[in-house]
C-alpha cells in the first residue's frame, strides 16, 4: 500500500484538471461530484498508508528527478514517516469533511466549480508540502498553498475588501517566503543537497551545537514559518483572510495551511536541535503570539475574526512547543487543533449561513434552541479549545505548557506563565463567543429570525464527525508523553529527545500542572459566564474603567495602522519622492538630451543647407557663369574657327622659329 | 635667273591670297575656290623643292599629281555639301549658317 503514496496527491490534482478544464462549460453545479470523490479516494489511500506506517514501514522514495542543473538536483520524491503520515491523515480527513460541508455552504454560488477546483488544488499543494522528501519540493507545495490561499481569500473578488485581503495575505507571505528561500539556498550551499535525509545527516556530522551556520539556517526557515503560520510580526494577514468563504477559513486558515510552518519546523528538528538560540526565538515568538492574539480576541465582535485570532494564538502554542524541543507535542496540538478549529469555523459558517451573512456577534444570541447540532458541536469545540478535559485540546495544550515549564531552558517559567495567561484568555474569549452567539436573549434582526433553521445534513454531518473527533482525538496522546501518538512519532524526533532529556530540570509534578491549567481554563469560562450571562453590564463598565487598554485591544494594538504607516504610507511617500526624482531628473535629462538633439539637428540642417549645398551651388554657379562667358567663343561661324586655327598655327610656328 | 626663293615667294603669296579668301569670302563656293588656290600654292612649293634640291627624283612632281587628285575629290565632296546646304537654307552664305554654336 505504501508504494501507492503518489496517489494521495494525484487524486486532487486530477480533480483540479477535470474541474478546471470542464467546470465552467459542462460540470457547473455538479462540481462536487468530481472534487469530493477525489478527496475521498485520497483519504482512503492515505488511511491505508497510515496503517502501514503504524505497522512500522517508512518510505523515502524518489519518483523521478525533477530538476537537474549542474550539480544541483531536485527530485519529485516522497518521504513517508510517522510525522508526514499524521499530517497527511489530518489534511485528507479534515479536507474531505470540509469539502462535503462546502456542498451546502457554497450551494448556488456562481463560482461553484471554481471553488472546488481551487480547493482540490489546495489539497494537492498541501499534500505535496507534507509528503515531500526534500526542501525544494516542499517549497513547491509551500508556494502552491500560498497561491490557493490567495485565490480563495479573494474568491469573491468582486468585493473590494476580499480582493484587498487576498493581496495582503500574498504580500505578507512573500516576506516570510523570502526568508524560507534564503534558508534553502543556505542549506544548499552548505550541504550540497536539499534532501531531508542527506541534509540532516550532513548537519549532524559537520555542525557544532550552537554554530552560526545552523542558527542562520534555522532562523531563516523560521522566518518562512512566521509568515505562513501567522506569527508575530507577520500575523496581520490572517484576520483579513476571513473575507474568504468560511469553508476556506476552516480548511486553509485554521486546520492545514497555517500549520505548515509548524510542520516545517518540526520536520527540520535535527537542524533546530543544533541551534539553541533559534529554539529560544521560536519559543518566545510562539509564547508572545499566543498571548498577544488571545488578548485581541477578547474584544473583537466579528465571529470569524475572533476564531481567526484564536487560530493565531493556538499556532503560537505550537511554536512554543517546538521551541522548547517538544516537537511531538506541537504536532499533537496541530492535529487536535485541526479538528476543533475546523469545527469552530464550520460552526461559525453554519451560523452565518442561517443568519444570511450576519457575522457580528452583537446581533446574534439565543441560537441554541434553533440550531442544536451547530450549537452543541460549537460548544464541544469551544471546550476543546479552552482546554477542558476530556476534550482534545486539553491533552495537547496541557502537554505544551508542561513541556514549557519543564524544558530547563532559561526563563522557562515565564514561557509557561505566558502560555497560562494565553490559556485563560482562550477560555474567556471562546465562551464569550459561545454565550453571545448561542445563549441569552436573541438580538437577531426580526426578519432574519423568522427564517432561522438548522443547516442541511451535508453541513451538519461533517460538524458532528468533527465534534466526535474533537472529543476523542486527545486520547491518542494519553497518558502524556507516553501515549499511542507519542510512541508513534517518537522515531522522527529522536535526536531532539535526547537533548531535551539531558537538559531536563527538576519539574513540578505533571498532575499538579494539569490541574492548574484546568483551573485556569475553568476560571476563564466562569469569568465569561459572569460577564455575558449573569451581569451584562460588567463588560461595559470594565471597558469604561480601563478605557485606554480596552481601546488598545479593540483596535488590535493599532498594528494594522502601524504597518500601514510604516510600510504602505512610507512606501508610497518614498515612491512619490522617487517619482519626483524620475519626473525631474531622469525625465529632465531625457528631455534635455532630446532638446539638445533637436538644437543640434537645427544646426546641422543649417550647415547642410547653407554650407554644403551652398558650396555645391556656388561651384555650379561658377561653372554656369563661366560657360555664359565662354560660350560667346562658339560663334558657329566656320570662318571664325578657321581664323583661330590659322592664328594658332601662326603663333606656334612663330614661337618655334623665333624663340 | 629665277631661283627657288622666287618660287617659294610666289607659293607664299598664292597661299596668303587663298587663306585670305577662305577667311573673308561669304560665299561657300568662293571658299572652295580659295582652298584650291592654297592647294595649288602647296603644289608649286612641292615642284619647286623637287627641282632645286637633291636628290632630284620626280617625287615632288608625283606628290603634286596626288594633291591635284585629292583636290578634285575634295572639290566634289565640298560642292555636294554646298548643294546640301543650299537645299536646307536657301543660301550659301556661310555667315548665315551658324548652327554650330552652343
Amino acid at each position: 500500500m505504501i508504494q501507492y503514496i503518489w496517489l494521495v496527491p494525484l487524486f486532487p490534482l486530477l480533480g483540479v484538471v477535470i474541474n478546471g478544464l470542464f467546470g465552467r462549460q459542462y460540470i457547473k453545479e455538479k462540481a462536487h461530484w468530481v472534487a469530493i470523490p477525489a478527496t475521498a479516494l485520497s483519504f482512503l489511500v492515505a488511511l491505508g498508508v497510515f496503517f502501514e506506517v503504524v505497522a512500522g514501514k517508512t518510505l523515502n522514495w524518489d519518483l523521478y528527478t525533477w530538476v537537474a542543473v549542474g550539480d544541483f538536483t531536485a527530485t519529485l520524491g516522497f518521504l513517508v514517516d510517522p510525522l508526514s503520515a499524521v499530517m497527511m491523515l489530518v489534511v485528507t480527513f479534515v479536507g474531505f469533511l470540509i469539502h462535503v460541508y462546502s456542498i451546502g455552504y457554497m450551494h448556488g454560488d456562481s463560482g461553484y466549480y471554481r471553488f472546488f477546483a481551487y480547493m482540490n488544488l489546495f489539497m494537492f499543494s498541501m499534500l505535496t508540502l507534507v509528503l515531500a522528501n526534500n526542501y525544494f519540493l516542499m517549497f513547491l507545495g509551500w508556494e502552491g498553498v500560498g497561491l490557493c490561499s490567495y485565490l480563495l481569500i479573494g474568491f469573491w473578488f468582486e468585493k473590494k475588501s476580499a480582493a484587498d485581503a487576498g493581496k495582503k495575505a500574498f504580500v505578507v507571505n512573500r516576506v516570510g517566503d523570502a526568508g524560507f528561500l534564503l534558508g534553502l539556498l543556505l542549506i544548499w550551499s552548505s550541504f550540497g543537497s536539499l534532501r531531508f535525509s542527506e541534509v540532516f545527516e550532513a548537519a549532524g556530522q559537520t555542525l557544532e551545537v550552537g554554530s552560526t551556520l545552523a542558527t542562520a539556517i534555522t532562523l531563516l526557515l523560521f522566518l518562512g514559518a512566521v509568515g505562513k503560520s501567522a506569527q508575530l510580526p507577520l500575523y496581520v494577514w490572517l484576520p483579513d483572510a476571513m473575507e474568504g468563504p468560511t469553508p476556506v477559513s476552516a480548511l486553509i486558515h485554521a486546520a492545514t495551511m497555517v500549520t505548515a510552518g509548524v510542520y516545517m519546523v518540526a520536520r527540520s528538528n535535527p537542524l533546530y536541535n543544533l541551534a539553541p538560540l533559534s529554539m529560544d526565538v521560536v519559543a518566545w515568538v510562539g509564547a508572545l503570539t499566543a498571548v498577544f492574539a488571545a488578548s485581541i480576541a477578547l474584544t473583537q465582535n466579528d465571529i470569524k475574526r475572533v476564531i481567526a485570532y484564536s487560530t493565531i494564538s493556538q499556532l503560537g502554542y505550537m511554536f512554543l512547543a517546538a521551541g522548547v524541543g517538544a516537537y511531538a507535542s506541537g504536532i499533537f496540538h496541530l492535529a487536535t487543533h485541526a479538528f476543533f478549529k475546523a469545527l469552530l469555523f464550520l460552526g461559525a459558517g453554519s451560523v452565518i449561513h442561517a443568519l444570511r451573512g450576519e457575522q457580528d456577534i452583537r446581533r446574534m444570541g439565543g441560537l441554541l434552541p434553533h440550531m442544536k447540532i451547530t450549537g452543541y458541536t460549537f460548544l464541544i469545540a469551544a471546550l476543546a479549545n479552552a482546554g477542558i478535559p476530556p476534550f482534545a485540546g486539553f491533552f495537547s495544550k496541557d502537554e505544551i505548557l508542561f513541556a514549557a515549564i519543564s524544558s530547563g531552558r532559561p526563563f522557562s517559567f515565564y514561557l509557561w506563565a505566558l502560555g497560562a495567561l494565553g490559556a485563560f484568555g482562550t477560555a474567556f474569549y471562546m465562551f464569550r463567543l459561545f454565550f453571545l452567539t448561542f445563549t441569552g436573549e436573541s438580538r437577531v434582526d426580526r426578519h432574519v429570525a423568522h427564517h432561522l433553521h438548522e443547516s442541511p445534513p451535508n453541513m451538519a454531518i461533517p460538524l458532528a464527525i468533527l465534534g466526535l473527533f474533537s472529543v476523542i482525538a486527545g486520547f491518542a496522546g494519553f497518558p502524556p508523553e507516553k501515549g499511542l501518538y507519542h510512541r508513534f512519532v517518537a522515531p522522527v524526533f529522536e535526536g531532539g529527545h535526547n537533548l531535551e532529556k539531558a537538559a531536563h530540570a527538576p519539574a513540578p509534578p505533571e498532575a499538579l500542572m494539569a490541574f492548574i491549567s484546568v483551573l485556569i481554563a475553568a476560571s476563564g469560562i466562569v469569568t465569561a459566564y459572569l460577564f455575558y450571562l449573569r451581569r451584562r453590564e460588567l463588560p461595559d463598565r470594565l471597558a469604561q474603567r480601563f478605557h485606554g487598554f480596552y481601546q488598545l485591544l479593540f483596535n488590535k494594538y493599532w498594528v494594522d495602522e502601524l504597518y500601514q504607516a510604516i510600510f504602505v504610507d512610507f512606501g508610497k511617500w518614498l515612491c512619490h519622492r522617487l517619482w519626483g526624482f524620475d519626473d525631474r531628473v531622469v525625465d529632465g535629462a531625457v528631455n534635455g538630451s532630446s532638446w539638445l538633439t533637436i538644437a543640434f539637428s537645427w544646426g546641422s540642417d543649417w550647415y547642410d543647407l547653407r554650407i554644403v549645398d551652398g558650396v555645391v551651388n556656388r561651384i555650379a554657379d561658377v561653372i554656369q557663369g563661366g560657360s555664359q562667358v565662354f560660350k560667346r567663343a562658339q560663334t558657329g561661324l566656320i570662318q571664325n574657327y578657321i581664323l583661330a586655327m590659322a592664328l594658332g598655327i601662326f603663333a606656334i610656328v612663330t614661337i618655334y622659329l623665333f624663340l | 635667273m629665277i631661283t627657288l626663293s622666287h618660287y617659294l615667294a610666289l607659293g607664299a603669296i598664292l597661299f596668303i591670297i587663298g587663306m585670305f579668301g577662305v577667311l573673308t569670302r561669304r560665299n561657300a563656293i568662293g571658299i572652295l575656290m580659295s582652298i584650291e588656290l592654297m592647294l595649288n600654292a602647296v603644289n608649286l612649293n612641292f615642284v619647286a623643292f623637287s627641282r632645286y634640291l637633291p636628290p632630284g627624283a620626280l617625287t615632288g612632281q608625283v606628290f603634286a599629281i596626288f594633291v591635284i587628285t585629292v583636290a578634285a575629290a575634295e572639290a566634289a565632296v565640298g560642292l555636294a555639301i554646298v548643294l546640301g546646304l543650299f537645299r536646307n537654307f536657301r543660301t550659301v552664305n556661310v555667315d548665315e549658317i551658324n548652327l554650330m554654336k552652343w
